[in-house]
């Protein structure tokens, strides 16, 4: 166990009526460093989180949270975790700084009343402080969500989707304020469904169907799946996408844009397979495999190994 | 453990004042808080009227001497007796109180003339309809007094010896189907643990799973909060609210309905502290194991009805069967009841009240600590 892992776990387990949700996940975070946790929907990723923070008892598993036990001292690391949840859930019916001065209480944090304007002013809250914490946009209520877990200056926050529903100018400035915080120390791991904030992340893991199928830098989980993928462009490319799909060596044709890309881990058979294709109108050339296709690629071949 | 699982004022005071807040914002829930005890109080105080005159009486006569004209005429006094018939047994009497065309049944002897004017005090008997108790409680009391000063009239001159007391008849009263008579002044005083029992259980009941079903109950648990201090901080609001309650009822009861209050209210209110308590304690621990509002609603009613059926407010306690008094002595509003109709109506103090005090203090710690040891710390 290194003293400079903030997330430090073996061997994660949870089960809802006998289906393992999240499955044998192990995972090591450093401290200071903005973690990615990427995975189809209902994948396990809110689960394995509410694990960290003590909101679920692990089936199995053991490991350690801030150098803290996360089976023994779920209490302790609650009061140096910052927890987002996924679905909003500060008080609606309480106004901005009545949330937020609750959860300063709950955190008994010092000089309350400073910190507390403080952060409404950093949110750029100052004068609609007294509004109803339910009347908010959705970026709003992000940054608030926010601003509550800094409160009681964590050192790690667990983010839970946190730009979901959020718009793009609203996403860069969330992930200016993100990558500001990790250089001051903190540590984060976070849950996304978007690429670019994958790609923003120093390192990340795919999980699909409860299990942890690729991890690393960016760079890393793409060799490490050594997928091929050629971009096609041309006339009717859902005819030919059809055409392609189902054929041996061709895993995925995935429409990107006025291109098709398709991707296989076995080179020589995917190059068979398309090689009856290449003549015009259809114009073939093959590109480095973006994380997209990777995660595409993953979560398709789990959905086989995974099908009962 | 480590320090975090020490019980701490600091926390308890914000959730205090975040459930305030929340109660305050709410103004249904507030509104209902205050509009049941005053709708309960108007049902039961003022539609149902607790005084009625004039109640059909059937006569049986074994006698007809000039004082027994005298007896009719005191009972017409009262306003409360109206003479509808005339019977000639007993048997037809009862068959007219069975079917309820009359409340009551008296019953002149033979030779009451006769033995009035000996000093005999013969004895008169008035059967009663006594299903509805309220009706029939005043009409009886009011008798009384009546005929002591019909006689008085009577019994002029030489016959004055007769006038004294223990008065010249002896009137006995037969209460039939329900033999411990209530009168409106059990009920106002009643109503004020009927009303904390369905108000309190029922708005902390909703007071957990209202964060569940609202999605903040995650966020709560991943604060460092105890469960105590979650359960105690959303109890304590309500305790006020529970005292705007009583003071809205003894208000009632003292200027509306004319209730005596011959004990001491300080203490009644030290009471009802204890009784919300428990109310609140139960309310919250249902809270804990209610998947969501509408369960919880469920359960509040099903103790809701077992309290007011069996608790002595709706029938006399003391004429239910065994194992309905049983099951009554284990709802706290059963004890409430005695102890307000017990400092109100008969000046009972703490020495009178103790037996029913520790059982609501007992069942408020029990629930409390059920509650405490349910709350579940995690999502599982
Ligand atoms: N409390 C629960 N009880 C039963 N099943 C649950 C519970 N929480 C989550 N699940 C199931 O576990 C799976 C993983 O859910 P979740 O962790 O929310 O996935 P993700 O956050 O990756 O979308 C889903 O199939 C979900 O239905
Ligand atoms: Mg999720």
């Amino acid at each position: 166990m290194s003293d400079d892992l903030a997330i430090d776990v073996r061997g994660m387990t949870k089960r809802f009526g006998g289906r393992a949700v999240v499955d044998d996940i192990s995972l090591q975070v450093k401290a200071g460093e903005i973690y990615g946790f990427l995975g189809p929907n209902g994948s396990g990723k809110t689960t394995f989180i509410r694990m960290l923070c003590g909101l679920l008892r692990p089936d199995a598993g053991s490991g350690t949270c801030l150098q803290l036990d996360v089976i023994t001292q779920s209490e302790e690391i609650k009061r140096h975790v910052g927890y987002m949840t996924q679905k909003f859930s500060f008080w609606e019916d309480l106004s901005i700084q009545e949330n937020l001065d609750f959860v300063a209480r709950m955190y008994g944090v010092k000089q309350r009343k400073d910190v507390v304007r403080n952060s409404i002013e950093r949110l750029g809250l100052a004068g609609r402080e007294r509004q109803l914490a339910g009347q908010l946009s959705g970026g709003w209520k992000q940054r608030l969500a926010l601003a509550a877990c800094l409160l009681h200056q964590p050192k790690l926050l667990l983010l839970d989707e946190p730009t979901a529903g959020v718009d793009p100018k609203a996403r860069r400035d969330f992930w200016e304020h993100i990558h500001q915080l990790a250089d001051e120390g903190l540590t984060f791991l976070i849950t996304t469904h978007y690429m670019d904030e994958a790609e923003r992340c120093h390192r990340l893991a795919y999980i699909a169907y409860g299990k942890l199928l690729a991890h690393g830098t960016v760079a890393d989980v793409i060799n490490h799946v050594g997928l091929t993928t050629w971009a096609v462009t041309g006339p009717d490319l859902i005819k030919l996408a059809a055409q392609l799909r189902g054929q041996p060596g061709i895993p995925q044709a995935v429409a990107f844009g006025a291109a098709l890309h398709v991707s296989g881990d076995d080179q020589p058979a995917l190059e068979n397979a398309i090689a009856p294709h290449r003549h015009p109108p259809f114009t073939w050339s093959q590109i480095p495999s973006g994380l997209e296709d990777v995660f595409i690629h993953l979560m398709d071949s789990s959905k086989d190994n995974f099908k009962p | 453990m480590t320090r975090s699982s020490h019980f701490s004022f600091e926390r308890l005071r914000g959730i205090i004042a975040k459930e305030f807040t929340q109660m305050r914002r709410d103004r249904l829930t507030f509104a209902m808080m205050l509009g049941i005890p005053l709708l309960q109080l108007v049902l039961f105080g003022f539609a149902i009227n607790s005084d009625p005159r004039h109640l059909p009486a059937a006569v049986l006569f074994a006698d007809s001497g000039p004082q027994v004209r005298t007896f009719l005429q005191a009972m017409k006094n009262t306003t409360y007796y109206k003479f509808v018939r005339e019977v000639k047994s007993v048997q037809e009497g009862r068959e007219l109180l069975a079917r309820g065309e009359v409340q009551f049944l008296i019953n002149i002897p033979q030779n009451f003339t006769r033995d009035l004017l000996r000093g005999d005090r013969p004895a008169v008997l008035i059967e009663a309809d006594a299903t509805d108790p309220s009706a029939t409680g005043l009409a009886l009391g009011s008798l009384n007094a009546q005929l002591d000063s019909a006689f008085r009239n009577d019994f002029k001159g030489p016959l004055e010896y007769l006038g004294r007391t223990p008065g010249p008849i002896d009137l006995r009263v037969h209460a039939q189907y329900n033999p411990e008579s209530n009168t409106q002044f059990n009920i106002v005083p009643g109503l004020m643990g009927v009303i904390l029992t369905m108000t309190m259980i029922m708005i902390t009941g909703l007071a957990i799973t209202r964060e569940k079903e609202r999605g903040t109950m995650e966020n709560l648990l991943s604060m460092p909060t105890r469960p105590s201090e979650v359960l105690i901080g959303k109890i304590a609001p309500y305790i006020l609210i529970g005292y705007v309650q009583v003071g809205v009822i003894l208000g009632a009861a003292r200027f509306i309905f004319h209730v005596p209050m011959h004990g001491s209210i300080p203490l009644l209110l030290a009471v009802a502290l204890v009784f919300i308590a428990a109310n609140l304690a139960m309310g919250i621990t249902f809270s804990t194991v209610a998947k969501n509002q509408l369960q919880a609603m469920q359960m509040t009613f099903f103790v809701f009805l077992p309290s007011i059926l069996l608790s002595g407010f709706m029938f006399p306690f003391r004429g239910m069967p065994s194992w309905a008094q049983t099951v009554g002595e284990f709802l706290p509003l059963t004890h409430f009841l005695r102890i307000v109709r017990g400092i109100l109506l008969k000046g009972n103090g703490l020495h009178e009240i103790i037996p029913d005090l520790w059982p609501i203090a007992l069942f408020a710690l029990v629930m409390l600590t059920i509650g405490i040891k349910r709350y579940r710390q995690t999502l599982d």
